[in-house]
């Protein structure tokens, strides 16, 4: 396949940044679409040119570090994957595609396409956790009854890798859906009860202090997740921060 | 408590809940102007209640008012927020992928409601506070079918009205269920609501256009 990649060039936090043209040739349609860029910075770095910076680590949709926008999308084209997982059969050959980084205020761009996801990790750290004392006598999570659903449920709200899709692709840069996946992951089970309420203010408080959007329920979120996060965890975190607010 | 209220799920309970309200009042609303359709005498006793009774017109078409008000505003603050979260626009951006038109544009379905109330208040409202207070004329309980027939006589605003209702379908669309979703109904129980709410933005909306159309060809 040969290609024409439209790519978003910027060299720090503080440059104006542009899209830039490039030519790739020969590329297999096996590849995956982080081959395809490796092969690109490979014919930058041959001709003495600064390879384009992305990121990237586990390759195999885990880690949710790789974070593209391509053609339009999230993650690109393909559904319930993350960038690594992209495939390049997915395009066609003579295509140009447009390649960006996530864009939001909250998601400033570090370099190229790598953006500065750490707004994820505070609000992880004002709540995303249970308290849980280590003496030598902690009781085996096993040991206590949960409801195949809640469960399941959990799980499903525990698969959220982080990526940013969600804010990337939401018109408003709201991050209700990566916000109710953890606060749902712990509000299924009897072991996230006891820090609810302020999980969730707190959660929520850190959240908009970090500058995302609000939510208009445009549902482009669950469709752009590559871990298929539901919406029903907003709606559950929407009752849960109700709930909290009122108990206080 | 002043967290609360400065929170942004605050802001989308208080879009939901003033929608839910405006949703019932547009019910309240087509159910009257139907009885127009079956009966001269029907809507007359209607509209004439309406007009005259001491809590609707002192106590809840005040609060329709601020309904209404509050709704358009918090609308364009929430647009307003959210252009700033957004940043640098996308290069290109395919949000038909993942998403309907009418979620991704309520502030211009919205707009064109706005413009659409500010007719209706010019049709309807203004002659009728002129009527009751400035010309201060002796209230005549018969007067309400001829007067709304009058009013569709003219095809461009009967043309207007059709397309205002089809802007109001577009945002109920997205904005019944929605709300639904803001207030945290969205589970495996609650899946019969979406459906409801996707018939009502037909149905209201298609009502009020036959309501139209059908005084336009009958006067």
């Amino acid at each position: 396949m040969n290609l024409t990649l439209k790519i978003w060039r910027q060299k720090g936090p503080n440059d104006k940044g542009q899209m830039v043209d490039y030519k790739v040739t020969d590329i297999s349609e096996h590849m995956s679409f982080l081959e395809m860029m490796d092969v690109l910075n490979e014919q930058l770095v041959a001709k003495d040119e600064e390879p384009v910076a992305f990121d990237h680590d586990c390759r195999e949709g885990i880690c949710g570090m790789c974070s593209m926008y391509i053609n339009g999308e999230a993650h690109g084209p393909d559904r319930g994957i993350t960038t690594c997982q992209l495939h390049m059969r997915m395009f066609k050959d003579g295509e140009t595609i447009t390649i960006e980084p996530f864009r939001a205020n909250a998601f400033p761009v570090i370099k190229d396409l790598v953006v500065d996801r750490m707004a994820f990790e505070r609000i992880q750290q004002a709540g995303g956790f249970i308290s849980v004392n280590t003496s030598g006598n902690t009781q085996d999570a096993n040991a206590i009854p949960i409801s195949k659903h809640a469960a399941d449920d959990a799980m499903d709200a525990a698969t959220c890798i982080g990526c940013g899709a969600c804010v990337a692709t939401c018109k408003n840069s709201s991050a209700m859906l990566f916000v109710s996946a953890k606060v749902s992951q712990y509000a299924l089970l009897p072991q996230g009860q006891v820090e609810a309420t302020d999980r969730v203010l707190n959660m929520v408080k850190q959240m908009d202090e970090e500058g995302f959007g609000n939510c208009t329920n445009t549902g482009a979120c669950e469709v752009e997740c590559p871990k298929g996060i539901s919406l029903e965890n907003i709606a559950r975190m929407n009752r849960e921060y109700l709930a909290a607010s009122l108990k206080g | 408590m002043s967290g609360f209220l400065s929170s942004s799920l605050a802001r989308k309970y208080a879009m939901a809940l003033s929608a839910f309200f405006l949703i019932f009042f547009l019910l309240m609303h087509v159910t009257i102007n139907l009885l127009s359709v079956c009966s001269e005498n029907a809507f007359n006793v209607a509209s004439h209640f309406m007009g005259t009774n001491p809590l609707i017109q002192f106590a809840m078409q005040p609060i329709l008012i601020i309904g209404v008000v509050f709704h358009f505003v918090m609308g364009f603050v929430l647009e307003l927020k959210n252009k700033k979260a957004q940043g640098v626009k996308y290069f290109k951006d395919n949000g038909a992928a993942n998403s309907t038109w009418m979620s991704r544009n309520m502030i211009y379905s919205g707009l064109a409601i706005l413009a659409f109330i500010v007719l209706h208040f010019i049709d309807f409202w203004i002659p009728e506070l002129k009527y009751k207070y400035v010309d201060v004329l002796p209230e005549d309980p018969n007067r309400y079918f001829h007067e709304l027939q009058h009013k569709f006589e003219n095809p461009l605003r009967v043309g207007a009205y059709i397309i205002a209702f089809v802007f109001l379908a577009l945002h109920l669309l997205h904005g019944f269920q929605s709300a639904f979703q803001s207030m945290g109904l969205n589970n495996k129980y609650t899946k019969g609501f979406e459906k409801g709410a996707k018939a009502y933005a037909i149905v209201i909306p298609l009502l009020f256009i036959f309501i139209a159309l059908f005084h336009h060809f009958n006067h």
